[in-house]
């Protein structure tokens, strides 16, 4: 009995764990289709989380702190939409240089408005949802169906976000600039303006996941609390074929990892914990070094577009 | 004859042709008469018409007041040669880029046309030289993204199928809308270019080099294709430099040369000996490279290639079951369609590519998997095809790229450093000798022109003392003075006894040099053939995979 409370319990969390780099990952996915590497989304995650954070902080309300934490990471999405699309920055460097400024800034905003505090402020996270009769089964029914309503929005976004990029005018616009932006610009399409929209909504995405840092599971904030789940989510992206189901097999392969490594703590083993926590990181390096494809990329990953040139 | 002796004449010869050419343009007067009828004439007035267009890249002037009409129904060929700016001015028709000073009407309304949709709504659509679409998607999903009309946020692949099967019945032109585009050939690549303009409802279709990459017979039904299209009411311009082609299925024909418009003609009152004029500025002899005399005894053979299979680039077997022989003096042209095997037969023979099965011999030696460097050192010359990438490395200067295969040999080192004065010296007589034109002899290569750069690689290969010589698509993107250069070089190859393997895309070049001609074709060779006994057309089918029996 105890047993299986146990391996139940670590699959939900497992499942909590993963809902961050589902969000990310998904929009990384639309924004990898458009043709745009966006390396800055662990710092959008960041913006994300401390934007969540300080919105349900001052209002006491979700909502509004749901609303901080898109609205920031939209501002650093045009920012690399700018430097990328209109400057053709080379990609990687634009990226990375969002994700150092949203470490360097969600940090020192932090500290100008609460100090340096010893006791951290807290918020009210979100309180789980059971789900109708699922969640009425004895035992492991309140713990492998009852989560915040952020999770169930990351695994119900996953069709939509299918739905959308494959069915649709839109993302058929999106994908076609990801492969080949000539194409598209030739066809009507503006490539300039694609590539923003796919990354406002990667921006947005990666928000809502660094959210999930502070909204849901610690209820306060804390420098670099995203703990490079942003680069996990790029790496699922990649793992996942630039698909979103095979990313969130990726991502759900991640929470779990890390879910099993934090039970082994909690029991204790002899491994030291510096190993157990690697696990999660080093799991997708071998994922990646045993599955990556190049020909499954979108053929303009990374090239800017620049109309007339050859 | 010297270099100088030629420059002269042809600078004699080029002065008397613009002198000529002034007065071959048949009415430039006229089209000015034409702007103002056209205002008042709107009915019978050109469908298109662009007026006094400049348009400049930089220092470069693409395109220098250019008048030029197409009118309704009518096949339009734009003739030129490479870099004559035929891309340039119908890109601007089609927004692609924005004209520096002049007009463009179309049916009869001031156009200003700021991008593509801006055309495409005025019902002018282009096909590119070099294909726009979108490899991993469907051909529906190729021919519909973008579109104006399409209405609603869901996809409705159905209707769109249907619509295209229309199209495709009506004119002839054969697409499955439901498979991968980067699984058909380049004729059914073609047509759902093609088909993409029309399904917009367009009346107005810029072909760009349409036939480049097209077997005979593809280039067939392509023309099939576009002659029930101006019957049926669209009007084409049709882009190339080929003059059997425009001949063959234009009605009339604009000249463009540097830049400007050179002559307006009618194809039933001209012939292709003057469009060639008009298209170089100077006489030039059209197929009619000197062959020298064949002897009647079979010379020995230099390279040898018996039953050679090889692994193509995604790991199965690509080549099959190779056999080839190339003698003496002689030069052997491979034709067939781009990849079939080209290039792996050319990578085989230069070491770059494992040899699976099979044998080898060069000059009686076996040279099969010995290294590129023992197989250069035994008498191979090698010209690849992508000179840029696999001749030449680009951030090297000239010097240093024409030492690339002797650096370490006598006299450029003794063992244990370079002499660079020998280099130099070397370096000098070749740029003499290829007319290569440079700015900094220790500049990287990557500055200069295409044609200069397939020079370097030329020098440095043909000044080897080898027995075999490789070229792949030696003339590729050149211009006709360039290629007839090269033409006379290989020949001169041949002449000092070289076997001469000739590998090339262009049917054209491959009939106007060979001595024999063979036929590549899903990674085999399906039959070689004396030039003598064969035409264009046995070659095509051939190249189509038609086996046919003679
Ligand atoms: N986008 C561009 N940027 C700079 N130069 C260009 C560009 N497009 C064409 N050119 C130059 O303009 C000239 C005309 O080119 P183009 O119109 O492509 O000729 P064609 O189609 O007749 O071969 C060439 O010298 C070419 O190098
Ligand atoms: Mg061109």
């Amino acid at each position: 009995m105890v047993d299986l409370v146990f391996t139940v319990s670590i699959i939900a969390s497992g499942i909590r764990l993963s809902t961050p780099v589902i969000f990310a990952a998904l929009g990384e996915t639309i924004v990898e289709r458009s043709g745009v590497v966006n390396l800055g989304i662990e710092g959008m995650m960041l913006m994300g989380a401390f934007g969540g954070f300080i919105g349900t902080f001052f209002t006491g309300s979700i909502f509004v702190g749901l609303l901080f934490a898109i609205s920031g990471p939209i501002m650093m999405a045009i920012l690399m939409a700018f430097l990328s699309v209109n400057l053709r920055t080379n990609q990687l460097v634009a990226g990375l240089a969002i994700w150092l400024l949203g470490t360097g800034l969600t940090a020192l905003l932090y500290r100008l408005i609460f100090g340096v505090a010893t006791i951290s402020p807290k918020i009210n996270e979100i309180s789980p949802i059971g789900l109708p009769i699922l969640s009425q089964i004895p035992v492991i029914g309140s713990i492998l169906f009852s989560y915040d309503p952020i999770v169930y929005l990351a695994f119900l976004l996953v069709p939509l976000v299918h739905i959308f990029l494959f069915k649709t005018n839109l993302g058929l616009k999106i994908r076609t600039v990801g492969e080949n932006p000539r194409q598209a610009d030739a066809s009507g399409v503006n490539v300039y303006r694609i590539r923003y929209l796919a990354l406002i909504i990667g921006g947005a995405l990666a928000g809502l996941g660094g959210s999930c840092f502070t909204l849901v599971s610690t209820g306060s904030f804390l420098e670099n609390i995203t703990a490079g789940q942003g680069w996990i989510a790029l790496a699922m992206v990649i793992f996942g074929r630039w698909k979103p189901f095979y990313a969130v097999i990726g991502a759900l392969i991640f929470g779990m990892v890390d879910s099993f490594q934090i039970g082994l703590q909690s029991i204790g083993t002899a491994i030291p914990t510096q190993f157990l926590l690697m696990l999660p990181y080093i799991l997708p390096i071998i994922i990646m070094a045993g599955t990556y494809k190049r020909s499954y990329a979108p053929a303009a990953l990374a090239v800017p577009y620049r109309r007339g040139e050859r | 004859m010297t270099i100088k002796d030629i420059s002269k004449t042809f600078f004699a010869k080029l002065a008397k042709f613009q002198k000529n050419t002034k007065t071959s343009v048949r009415d430039p007067d006229s089209l000015n008469v034409n702007v103002r009828n056209y205002a008042k004439n709107k009915d019978n007035g050109p469908i298109v018409f662009m007026k006094g267009i400049t348009c400049r890249f930089g220092n470069l002037i693409a395109n220098q007041n250019i008048t030029f009409d197409l009118k309704k129904g009518e096949i339009h060929a734009l003739l030129g040669e490479n870099g004559a700016g035929k891309t340039t001015l119908t890109s601007l028709l089609y927004g692609l880029y924005q004209p520096e000073s002049g007009e463009i009407y179309v049916k009869g309304q001031h156009a200003v046309i700021r991008s593509p949709s801006d055309a495409i709504n005025l019902g002018i659509a282009m096909v590119h030289q070099h294909f726009l679409l979108t490899l991993a998607h469907s051909v529906t999903e190729n021919i519909i993204v973008g579109l104006k009309s399409t209405k609603g946020i869901f996809l409705n692949l159905d209707k769109a199928e249907e619509k295209i099967l229309q199209i495709s019945k009506k004119y002839g032109l054969k697409i499955d809308p439901k498979s991968t585009v980067g699984n058909l050939s380049v004729g059914e690549q073609q047509r759902v270019e093609i088909i993409k303009g029309l399904y917009r409802d367009v009346d107005i279709l810029i072909l760009d080099e349409p036939t480049g990459m097209l077997t005979p017979m593809e280039e067939k039904a392509l023309f099939e294709a576009l002659r029930s299209m101006v019957n049926q009411g669209l009007s084409i311009i049709f882009i190339t430099h080929k003059l059997r082609e425009v001949m063959e299925v234009s009605n009339r024909i604009t000249v463009l040369r540097g830049g400007n418009v050179v002559g307006i003609v009618k194809t039933s009152e001209t012939s292709e000996d003057e469009l060639a004029r008009m298209m170089v500025g100077r006489t030039v002899s059209v197929n009619q490279i000197s062959q020298g005399s064949i002897s009647k005894t079979t010379p020995p053979t230099v390279l040898e290639i018996k039953n050679v299979s090889a692994l193509g680039n995604s790991n199965v077997l690509f080549l099959k079951d190779i056999r080839l022989d190339l003698r003496k003096g002689e030069i052997l042209g491979i034709a067939g369609v781009d990849g079939n095997g080209q290039n792996e037969l050319a990578e085989v023979i230069a070491g770059l590519r494992k040899v699976k099965y099979g044998e080898i011999s060069m000059d009686g030696r076996s040279i099969a998997n010995l290294s590129p460097r023992q197989i250069r050192e035994l008498g191979l010359s090698y010209v690849p095809e992508d000179c840029l990438h696999t001749g030449l490395i680009l951030e090297y200067s000239i010097i240093e790229n024409l030492v690339l295969d002797r650096w370490y040999t006598k006299p450029y080192s003794n063992k244990l450093f370079l002499n660079k004065t020998e280099m130099m010296k070397f370096a000098d007589k070749i740029i003499a000798d290829f007319e290569i034109k440079i700015i900094e002899l220790n500049a990287p290569v990557s500055s200069m022109s295409g044609g200069n750069l397939q020079k370097i690689v030329l020098g440095r290969e043909l000044s080897r003392d080898s027995k075999v010589l490789i070229v792949h698509n030696p003339t590729r993107g050149l211009d006709i003075g360039a290629t007839e250069y090269i033409h006379k070089q290989l020949i001169k190859q041949k002449e000092n006894g070289v076997g001469v393997l000739l590998l090339s895309l262009d049917l054209d070049e491959i009939l106007t040099v060979s001595d024999r001609i063979g036929v590549i074709y899903e990674g085999k060779i399906i039959k070689i053939v004396e030039k003598q006994n064969t035409d264009i057309d046995q070659i095509g089918l051939l190249m189509g995979g038609k086996a046919i029996k003679t």
